[in-house]
């Protein structure tokens, strides 16, 4: 175990190499491929945490949840591992906003399990239960999930975008002409994205960075050309690529093909979460997940499909610089 | 009176009959494809049916409107229903603008391990989910849990919303 003066010492310096791509910098705290600029993308697994049925464990979750955080930061504590995600992610003392996805409904949605793991932890951390802020695009989406609307300050909030309603003002970058949501906006410092990873009829694949549709209020906007730039330009609106600092996904279970809804003769169980901060290697990663998946089973790949993922290049590119996508260059720890 | 006038008078009455046909008893009602709660065994309707119409259809199923767009569809009705208290599942009724879209929808993504079905002009069921297409009108009734009894249990609802199209 290293000492506090050491810990300190390698924080900073593996702050400063992972600029941009690692704003948080948690995998530099004792990441030995730090130092070589890769992004760290840890992707968690647990056979057995579905295997009770159709939800999955709650305490199982919770300890994959654990281990998943502790491969990443560092920390073995894993309230150490969350007062350090909170601290770097400026959300001390602020609201911290847990965007989820419940758009292809009941099937396949984050996991209800996932989000209060996650909610439990930060509040172990020393997070006020007001000050966390479950939201996704409105109060079906949060409900399908298992969620129950609550906007009392002094426990922990639930509500969508229909409650808090949208900017007056256009946000702009490249293709994306939209309004964005005043939760993202106005409520959160912070923002950990809990997707789910699901096939997408368009673009391919939707995960981390396709999960800010969720936050805009005319998402169909975005859509045109497999949503490539779209995905890639929201995200690089400041206040997406500033806030939204971390990603905790949820592949617990996913569908590998007639996404983004429910297909329960194409749902699957990879068991897995997938973290990291670099948003693009955390798509690149859940992309070739989905391709393994499919190639498995006889599919086509989402190129010979005609929706291959393109805007998880287009993210990586110099314009958009919002992380990596090359193999080379994301450290991958599958544990 | 000239035959041109009978002619004349004889259209103006057509038309005021059709006028009045038309504001009484023989407009067409609309169809509510949805089974009211215990008309079908078991099943309970658990949710007000929400309707949306093209333009609005990303709110319901974002990037999955763009194919049905494509395909023409008119409208989406869906509610939820639950079979013996546990059992949830969803009815989604879409409205194309014709026969094709419908069919085009139905078969989009279809495989080999589809049980094919004899309902309405076309129809495919899996483990928790049925399908099928009455004339330009598309249903699709998908279970959130494999159970023993969800095939037989989707099937029954199906034949329910199909015998109200």
């Amino acid at each position: 175990m290293e000492n506090r003066r050491e810990f300190l010492k390698t924080t900073a310096a593996g702050a400063l190499l992972l600029g941009a791509q690692s704003k948080l910098g948690l995998a530099a705290m004792i990441d030995q491929h730090a130092g070589s600029g890769k992004s760290k993308v840890v992707v968690a697994r647990d056979p057995g945490v579905n295997a009770g049925g159709a939800k999955p464990d709650e305490k199982r979750v919770l300890d994959l949840l654990d281990r998943a955080i502790a491969s990443y930061t560092g920390h073995d504590h894993p309230v150490e591992a969350w007062k350090h995600i909170v601290r770097q992610g400026g959300g001390e003392g602020k609201t911290i906003g847990l965007k989820t996805n419940g758009l292809g409904g009941k099937g396949i949605c984050t996991h209800l399990a996932l989000i209060m793991a996650v909610a439990e932890r930060l509040q172990q951390a020393g997070v006020k239960p007001g000050n966390i802020l479950v939201w996704d695009r409105n109060a079906r989406d949060l409900e399908v999930c298992g969620l129950t609307i609550n906007t009392d300050p002094s426990r922990i909030r639930c509500y969508g975008s229909d409650v808090s309603g949208f900017e007056d003002e256009q946000s702009t970058f490249g293709s994306a002409h939209i309004k964005l949501s005043k939760i993202l906006t106005r409520e959160c410092a912070m923002v950990i994205g809990l997707p789910i990873l699901k096939d997408h009829s368009m673009s391919g694949v939707t995960f981390a960075m396709k999960n800010m549709y969720g936050v805009v209020d005319r998402p169909q906007s975005l859509h045109g050309g497999n949503c490539n730039p779209g995905v890639a330009d929201l995200n690089c609106i400041p206040v997406v690529r500033e806030k939204v600092r971390f990603t905790i996904g949820d592949a617990l279970s996913s569908v590998y093909d007639g996404g983004p809804g429910f297909r329960p003769e194409r749902l699957w169980y990879p068991n897995a979460l997938i973290v990291g901060e670099d948003r693009v290697a955390v798509d690149h990663t859940a992309w070739q997940m989905l391709e393994r998946k499919r190639a498995e089973v006889g599919m086509p790949t989402f190129e010979a499909a005609g929706r291959a993922p393109r805007y998880i290049a287009t993210a990586a590119d110099h314009e958009h610089g919002l992380g990596v996508n090359d193999p080379q260059r994301i450290h991958l720890m599958e544990i | 009176m000239n035959s041109r006038s009978i002619k004349w008078m004889l259209a103006v009455a057509a038309i005021a009959l059709v006028a009045v046909a038309a504001s009484t008893g023989c407009k067409k009602t609309k169809v509510d494809p949805f089974p009211a709660s215990g008309a079908i065994a078991d099943w309970q309707k658990t949710s007000d049916t929400r309707t949306f119409a093209a333009k609005d259809l990303w709110q319901y199923i974002d990037g999955d409107a763009e194919q049905y767009i494509s395909a023409g569809i008119v409208s989406t009705s869906t509610s939820d229903y639950k079979y013996q208290g546990q059992l949830e599942a969803v009815v989604d009724v879409h409205t194309m603008g014709d026969v094709s879209g419908a069919h085009k929808i139905l078969t989009t993504g279809q495989t080999s391990d589809a049980k094919v079905l004899q309902l309405g002009d076309e129809g495919v069921q899996y483990g928790q989910s049925v399908t099928f297409r009455k004339g330009k009108t598309l249903v699709r009734i998908v279970a959130y849990e494999s159970t023993p009894t969800t095939p037989q249990a989707l099937l029954a609802l199906a034949q329910g919303v199909q015998a109200k199209l």
